[in-house]
This record gives C-alpha cells, structure tokens and sequence, in this order.
C-alpha cells in the first residue's frame, strides 16, 4: 500500500491537483477564482504528460548527452521519450489562448454588470427580466 | 493540384483569416467578399475530395511527407468527406446569410468577427479531416476559442453565457486530452489506425476502458447531450444571429463525428458493445435526451431558446443511432449528422431573419410574419415539417432509418422516444404557425388596413441562403436512399 502512494507520487501529484482545480471551478463564486482553478486543472495535465515521459536513469534525447559520446545514440531505453514534452508545448499555447479568451470575457462582464460575483450577476439577471 | 485537395480545404480558411484584419483595417468593405472567396474556394475543394473519394477510395494524406504513426495523417473516408462538404457548404451559406445582420449587430466589427468566423471553420474542417489524436484536440479547441469570442459578443447575459460555456468546454477538452494521454501511455502511437491495429491487444487493461470514458465525456460536453446540455441554451439563445446559425448546427455534428470516429475506428465496435456497455449508457441517455430536449422546448416562449432545446432532442437521436450499434442505426446517425445540420441551419437561420425583420426572438413578435415574410415562413414550414418527419423532407428518412435500427436492436423504448418527439414537434410547429398565421385573427376586421400585413421581407443576401438550405432539406430527403447507398453505407465498418 505505502509503494503504491509512495511509488507512483506523480500520479497523486496529478489527481490532487486536478481535483482542486475542478473543486475550485465548480464551487466558489468568483469568475476569477473559476479561471484560477481551470489553470490548475490544466496544469495537473502538463504535469501527467511530462510524468509518462520520464524514465528512470535516462537522459535527454540528445546526442551530446548521451550516456557514451552518443554511440548508443538508437538504444530508446537510456533517453526519456520527447514527444510528450512536445505536445505540451502545444497544450501550453491552446491553455494560454484560452486563459486569454476567458479574461477578455471577465472583462465583458464586468462592464456589462458591474460585478465578478456569480451570485450578484443572476441576480442582476433576474431583476432585469 | 487535386492530390493537395485534402489539405487545401481546412488551409484556404485558415489562410484567408489572417488577411481578413488587415484587410479590415484597409477597406471594411473588402472583408465579406473575401470571406465569401476564401469559404467558396474550401467548399470546391472539398467536393473534389468526395468525388476523389468515391472514385479511388480512400485518401491518405501526410503532412510535410512523413509517414505515420510519427507524422500526422489525414485520412478522407466516406465518412468524413461527406461530412466536410457538409460543413464547408454550411459555413459558406452562413457566411452569404451574414452580410446584414453583421453590419446590424456588431457594427465597425465586421473584420474581426469574419477572421474568427474563418477560424471557427478551419477548426471544424480540421476536427473532421485529420486521422491524428491530438491534432484533433488542437482543431477542437480552435474551433471552441472562436467559438467562445463569436458568442460573447451577443445580446444581454452573452457574456456571462459564454463564460459557463468556456468553463465547461474547457473541461471537456482536457477529458478529451487526458484520453488522448492515457492511450498514449499504453501504446505510445496517436494515430487512429495505428491505434486501431496496437489497441485490440490491450483490451482488457483498465487504462485503456478510462480512455475511452475519458473521451466520450469530454465530446459528451462539447456535443451538450443530456446531462452535460446545461451551457447550451443560453449560450445559443444570446449569440449574435449569424453565430448561432454557424455554431448550432456544426459545433454538435462535428462532435458526434468524433464520438463515431473514437467508438468505431479508434476502438473496434465489439470493445463498446461486450466489453465496456458504453453503447447501453449512450442509448439511455439519448432517449432522455430526446424527451427532455423537446419538453422543454414545449415551455419556452422565446423562439432561439425553443430552437436550441429542439437541438438538445435532435443530439439524442444522433447519440441513440450510434448507441444502437447495428448497422440501419448507424446509418440512420451519420444520414441524420447531415439532415440535422441542415434542419438545425434553416431554423436558426429563420431565427436571424426574424430577429432582423421584426426585432426579436419572442415568439409574440411572429404575429402575421407569414403576411409580413412569407419566403421566411416557408422555409420555416419546410423544415417544421421535416423535424416532424413528414415523407418528401429529409427529417422522415434518417428517422426511419433510425427507428428500423431501434426494432432490430429491440429498443422500444427508443423508439416510443422517437414518436413522442415527433409528435411534441408537431405541436411545437403547429403553435408557431398559429401565432404567426392567425395572429391577430381576433380583431382583424378594424385593422385591415394598418399595413401591417403588407410584405416585408428580409434582404436578399438572407433570403437565398435560407431558400437554398430549404432546398437542401426537400432534396436531401428525396435522394436520400442515393446518399445511403452510394456514400453511407461505406461509412459503416463493415464488420458491424
């Protein structure tokens, strides 16, 4: 049981995280506290893709660091796996895109109600119609 | 030039967005026809695809020249290809329908609304032509950014509307994300066909069952079937008329492509029939979704509200067609993908002509429009009798299909669904030509001559894409056993 906590950290790491985030976006009332805990949520993913690239005792994928002057430059074992990294990079550009989209809204709504409060917005909702 | 086809369609969007602002800032009124070019020039290509297609098969194609698994593929199947001629068709008709209602509710913007209107389609295009995992994600969320900006410019609570809309969408996406990396864990490939030849040995590893729940969750959301529908409604109702005229009908129907394509190319169809029911889950919710949608829509006095939760019953007969998991129901989802997306088009299309003509979407404000609009009205009465499902429109046949599949599968309750809704349909269309035809019926005998009932009808530019769209649904209908028999019946796999 301790291995299984102990062992896989990362993964716990991960659950944790995303689990304040998700906390965070459903259940306090603020819109910027949601837009907070979307980023945590979206960090929690950074963080499990970068963990499955891991390997233990491996080295970055390029030659000049290999292990032997790069003569076992093809034995995939010695080097963590790039590609995960690499779609991050991507995850990373669509998050900070979305984060933009979601400020620039908050902004939206401010002026048109004057408020961040999820609860005083409905009500100003409701008491317009 | 033909065998660049495949990319050419989701790159003349993309490329003609980002001229679109420069433009703008040169001569605003450059934007419309330039947008007009960019969709035509996609729409062409995209029909070269499908005939390219059904002539040789299917096409391959692969960025920058490496082979797959390690480059990205796009792959252009029966499926999808029809699907892009759909979609590319769909967003050049909208764009057309555009031209006033932009000027009207979003004036001095037409740049920046046409550059994320192209973005909004290069994402949808992508979703539907690439044969690679994440790439898919990557299309996904450029089509939900713009889809969020084109929203929140709308009327009243838009914005606040579109902020649940990010939040839940957002959450979709990294579900979908997170499938995208848990089968990378155990297979490390994200090409579908790769996955579909490495996953069949891995079927009974746990990481590989929350994969897949992964993603029907994340594309449950983005497709606002029953339980996840709740940002749905306001999001739609509040958006600028020609945005919910483009994202209504395809922001759905390009997610239920993506359900197909995970649960029968990704996956083989027997993991999601014997080893993981999900089949079972998606045809329980589909026929909530189905009597939920359309009860709903039964209270609703405002006509977008009404059309949207209309929208919500129409995603339950897609998902109920894919959870039936034969081959007639199937066939009745993807022929449905089409007719709903034209259906669904045509009535928020009429939304916008309404909202432009009489100045809003309650339905009080319909009295006499089919004296004031009569082409609107008609088109309106096509497809009220095509959701009905009423033979020579296109709604009767994927209904058919459907139901025909729901027999073979004995799923009664399906199909009891399936008539309630027509029914309630029916009444929900005979409520609106009551209001608009016999609106004032009462005292008419002393306003006779108020000009009230003179013609006065929207603007061309609204008036052809709306009678084009009408068009489609009565010839989809009668050439639908064609469209089945030449183009669907090889989107099915074969083995189901």
């Amino acid at each position: 049981m301790f291995d299984f906590i102990v062992g896989k950290y990362n993964y716990w790491i991960y659950i944790i995280l995303m689990m304040i985030g998700f906390y965070a976006m459903m259940s306090k009332r603020n819109l910027i506290k949601k837009i907070i805990g979307m980023n945590i949520f979206q960090t929690a993913i950074i963080i499990f893709f970068i963990s499955i690239a891991a390997k233990r005792g491996a080295t970055l994928p390029i030659l000049e660091h290999a292990h032997d002057g790069g003569e076992h430059a093809i034995e995939a074992i010695s080097y963590i796996n790039p590609l995960p990294h690499v779609l991050m990079l991507t995850a990373i550009v669509v998050m900070v895109a979305t984060l933009g989209v979601a400020l620039a809204i908050v902004l939206l709504i401010y002026k048109k109600h004057g408020t961040l409060e999820e609860d005083e917005i409905l009500k100003k909702i409701e008491f317009q119609e | 030039m033909t065998d660049q086809a495949p990319i050419l369609v989701i790159l003349f969007p993309l490329m003609f967005a980002f001229v679109t602002p420069l433009l703008g800032w040169w001569k605003k009124d450059l934007c419309y026809p330039w947008v007009l070019c960019g969709l035509s020039l996609s729409t062409i290509f995209s029909i070269i695809t499908l005939k390219e297609v059904l002539n040789t098969g299917v096409i391959h194609y692969h960025l920058g020249g490496w082979d797959p698994p390690w480059g990205i593929e796009y792959v252009i199947d029966h499926l999808n290809s029809f699907i892009l001629v759909l979609v590319a068709s769909i967003s050049l008709l909208v764009a057309i329908y555009s031209k006033r209602l932009v000027k009207e509710e979003n004036p001095e913007k037409e740049a920046y609304f046409y550059t994320l209107f192209l973005l909004q389609v290069t994402g949808f295009l992508g979703i539907v032509a690439t044969g690679d995992l994440f790439n898919l994600y990557v299309f996904l969320e450029i089509a939900s950014l713009a889809g969020y900006a084109l929203i929140a410019i709308g009327e009243g609570q838009a914005p606040f509307a579109t902020f649940r809309y990010l939040v839940m969408g957002t959450i979709g996406a990294c579900f979908y994300l997170l499938g995208v990396g848990y089968l990378y864990m155990v297979t490390g490939s994200l090409n579908m066909a790769d996955l579909s030849q490495i996953l069949p040995n891995l079927y009974h590893s746990k990481v590989v069952m929350v994969a897949l729940i992964f993603f029907l969750v994340g594309v449950a959301i983005k497709m606002a079937l029953f339980p996840l529908h709740a940002w749905l409604p306001d999001a739609y109702t509040y958006a600028p008329s020609a945005t919910s005229a483009l994202v209504a009908p395809l922001m759905t129907k390009v997610s239920v492509y993506v359900m197909i394509r995970i649960i029968y190319t990704v996956f083989k169809p027997y993991y999601s029939i014997e080893i993981l029911p999900v089949n079972l889950i998606l045809g329980w919710l589909a026929v909530i979704a189905i009597l939920y949608g359309v009860i709903m829509a039964l209270r609703q006095v405002d006509i977008k509200r009404m059309f949207c939760y209309i929208l919500i019953a129409e995603i339950g007969y897609m998902v109920g067609g894919v959870g039936l998991a034969n081959r007639l129901g199937l066939t009745g989802a993807i022929l449905h993908i089409m007719n709903d997306a034209l259906m669904i088009t045509c009535l928020f299309l009429v939304a916008g002509a309404v909202v432009y003509k009489l100045g809003g979407h309650n339905i009080n404000q319909l009295r006499d429009a089919f004296k004031k609009m009569p082409f609107s009205m008609a088109a309106f009465a096509v497809v009220g009798l095509s959701l009905i499902g009423v033979p020579p429109t296109c709604g009767f046949f994927s209904k058919w299909y459907l139901i025909l599949g729901a027999i073979e599968a004995e799923n009664w309750i399906f199909i009891v669904a399936l008539l309630l809704s027509s029914a309630i349909n029916a009444i929900l269309f005979f409520k609106i030509v009551e209001i608009a035809y016999y609106g004032e019926a009462s005292h008419d005998h002393n306003e006779d001559s108020n000009g009230g009932n003179t013609i006065d009808e929207a603007p061309v530019s609204i008036l052809i894409p709306l009678g084009v769209v009408a068009l489609a649904i009565i010839l989809a209908g009668i050439f639908s056993g064609k469209i089945v028999s030449g183009i669907i019946q090889f989107a099915v796999p074969p083995n189901l």
